[in-house]
């Protein structure tokens, strides 16, 4: 069972998967450069640089710069893959992002490091959980939040090959490899985790192992529960979300990101628009209080307990 | 009642406030296993120097609307920042004691709602600079006598929000503001000479309308006299350039890039403890 496997898995750190596989990316193609903002070493790029430091474009601390200046290496025919903590990629260079890359349209990678509450204690503006809603808005741009060192890799590999802008959210979390035999990535469609009948679990990123707990959790009192790894946002699987919506008539989403505007705000207009269900949203209010990355976890219910209780509460309202 | 003007002894007392700053900052960074010690022991001389001897406030009455300002826009230096407010007396030393732990106002970045003191949120870098630019305005359209200080790293210079400042700033002639720059020339990775060049910052500084002071960030005479300077004897928003040393005052910390959020194991802490006296 997939399930068993996470919670005996080994715990990665996707950052290593990420630069391994640029690195060898890079090897192959050589209009691949990374563009970066002090932030050659959180982002473990230390190897790509020694490699090929030509291709290594550090900014310095200026992210509005940084992503102007990748969509600019687009223009001239490079294939630049940003990487700079999601918090400020996101937050510091939203016009940047909007304008010079989802607008104009170029092939430019974003990739997110440290995404979601990884930097715990440092708090709110450390944060990234506001960039599904952000980064939803901006359409042209695939969002992809992988939930394990694998997935990362393929992840990584789709982006590359594809023409096109790209956001990847990365984390710093150390997360299980999830096993499942004959895996493959394929963007916008979602991976079917573990199946089930009386309700779907739908995560992403570091929240799809504790979505598995939970459908565990809930086979102990009899409850079937669906875990699909939507590890698209944009574009949705919406097949797969009506799918779980007629079959198993309960929903529960997941995502270590604001509870709003995000996969529970995409899932929820999608349903809402073809098979309207009960939807439950797992994720944080609002500005996070100071606090370590497990404290703050299990105190807004992104754990196996907080999801099953989702679950409940979403079966419950099936049919009122 | 206001506080920490110049006196006499004002030098004495600032070099005890600021050992007395590194060494519970590093208890504080110690016991948390997290922290940005580096920046914390380059900015410790200015911000002793600020609170001990420049700075017109009262700590009972953290929003009188005369007081002078200071904004510390490198917010990862909370060591320095939450040490230098504790000793002023805006909230009691135990609340250190809670730096970064699960709901404590003590956030790992600065944030106002939650701390008496301090005048806006920060984290992100560049941010702090054109608040208190906001505020000196604010201060030359009302008349108000305060004066406004802002920090900020010196890599924090890349971002373009401080070049903005700095225009409207020059421009606008906010002579009531200080821009103070903890120029210990390391960033997060690297040195900033390396990664994106500041130098020479004078010249860009009096390129936008500002009077420029060169001093060391450690010498309390020479800050003294410098962040003191009464407004009313210039014409123009004033930078100080203060050199500093990353690590300042822990032999081993010192200008290295590892220190920048490396934290001691017990026996580097009592190797530091020890060297700070
Ligand atoms: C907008 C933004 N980008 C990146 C960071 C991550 N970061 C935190 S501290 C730091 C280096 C700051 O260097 P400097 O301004 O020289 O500070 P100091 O040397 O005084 O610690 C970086 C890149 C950040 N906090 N904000
Ligand atoms: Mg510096």
């Amino acid at each position: 069972m997939p399930v068993a496997a996470a919670e005996t898995a080994l715990r990665l750190d996707c950052r290593v998967a990420w630069a391994e596989t640029l690195e060898s990316l890079a090897e192959a193609d050589e209009r691949i450069v990374v563009v970066v903002n002090d932030s050659v070493g959180s982002s473990n790029l230390g190897g790509f640089k020694q490699k090929f430091p030509d291709r290594t474009i550090n900014v310095g601390i200026a992210e509005q710069n940084m992503v102007g200046v990748a969509a600019g290496l687009a223009n001239g025919g490079r294939v630049p893959f940003v990487s700079a903590a999601s918090c400020f990629l996101t937050a510091r260079a939203m016009e940047q992002l909007k304008a010079d890359v989802a607008y104009a349209g170029f092939n430019v990678k974003l990739v997110g490091q440290s995404s979601g509450i990884a930097y715990g204690e440092l708090g709110a503006t450390h944060h990234s959980i506001e960039d599904f809603a952000w980064l939803r808005a901006l359409g042209p741009i695939t969002l992809i939040a992988p939930c394990d060192a694998w997935e990362t890799a393929e992840a990584i590999k789709w982006a590359a090959a594809h023409e096109g802008p790209v956001y990847l959210r990365l984390s710093r979390m150390k997360v299980p490899t999830l096993d499942l035999p004959g895996r493959s990535f394929t963007a916008g469609k979602a991976e079917l985790q573990r199946p089930g009948s009386d309700v779907t679990l739908i995560a992403n990123g570091t929240t799809v192992h504790l979505a598995l707990s939970a459908a565990e959790m809930l086979a102990g009192e009899g409850v079937s529960a669906r875990v699909l790894n939507m590890h698209t946002i944009t574009p949705l699987d919406t097949d797969a979300v009506i799918a779980a919506a007629r079959e198993t008539g309960a929903i529960v989403t997941v995502e270590e990101a604001l509870d709003r505007g995000g996969l529970g705000g995409a899932v929820a207009e999608c349903t809402s628009a073809s098979h309207p269900v009960p939807v439950q949203r797992v994720g944080f209010p609002g500005f996070m209080p100071t606090g370590s990355i497990e404290s703050l976890f299990k105190e807004f219910g992104l754990s196996p307990a907080g999801i099953a209780s989702a679950a409940r509460i979403a079966m419950r309202r099936k049919g009122n | 009642m206001s506080h920490a003007l110049k006196t006499d002894n004002s030098e004495g007392l600032i070099r005890d406030k600021a050992l007395w700053m590194r060494r519970r900052a590093l208890q504080m960074v110690f016991d948390k296993q997290l922290g940005h010690l580096g920046g914390d022991f380059s900015a410790i001389d200015i911000l002793a120097t600020l609170y001990f001897g420049v700075l017109r406030y009262d700590p009972a009455r953290p929003d009188w609307a005369d007081r002078d300002r200071f904004v510390m826009s490198k917010g990862h230096a909370t060591g320095a920042l939450y040490t230098a407010l504790s000793a002023a007396g805006y909230f009691p030393e135990d609340w250190l004691d809670t730096y970064m732990a699960h709901h404590s106002k003590l956030n790992g970045h600065p944030n106002r709602q939650y701390l008496p003191g301090v005048e806006t949120n920060t984290g992100p870098l560049g941010h702090g600079f054109p608040v208190a630019l906001g505020i000196a305005i604010a201060g030359q359209i009302t008349g108000a006598g305060y004066r406004t200080y802002v920090l900020t790293g010196d890599g924090e210079q890349q971002e373009g929000s401080n070049w903005e400042a700095a225009m409207t700033a020059g421009h606008r002639k906010v002579k009531n503001l200080t821009l103070i720059i903890d120029r210990n020339r390391l960033q997060q990775g690297a040195g900033t000479e390396e990664t994106a060049g500041l130098d020479p910052l004078d010249d860009k500084y009096r390129a936008f309308g500002w009077e420029v002071a060169e001093i060391s960030g450690h010498d309390y005479g020479q800050l003294l006299d410098t962040l003191g300077t009464p407004v009313g004897s210039r014409e123009k928003p004033l930078c100080v350039i203060a050199n500093t040393v990353k690590g300042k005052g822990v032999s081993f910390m010192e200008n290295l890039t590892k220190w920048h959020h490396g934290v001691p194991n017990a026996e580097q802490f009592a190797q530091a403890m020890k060297e700070l006296v």
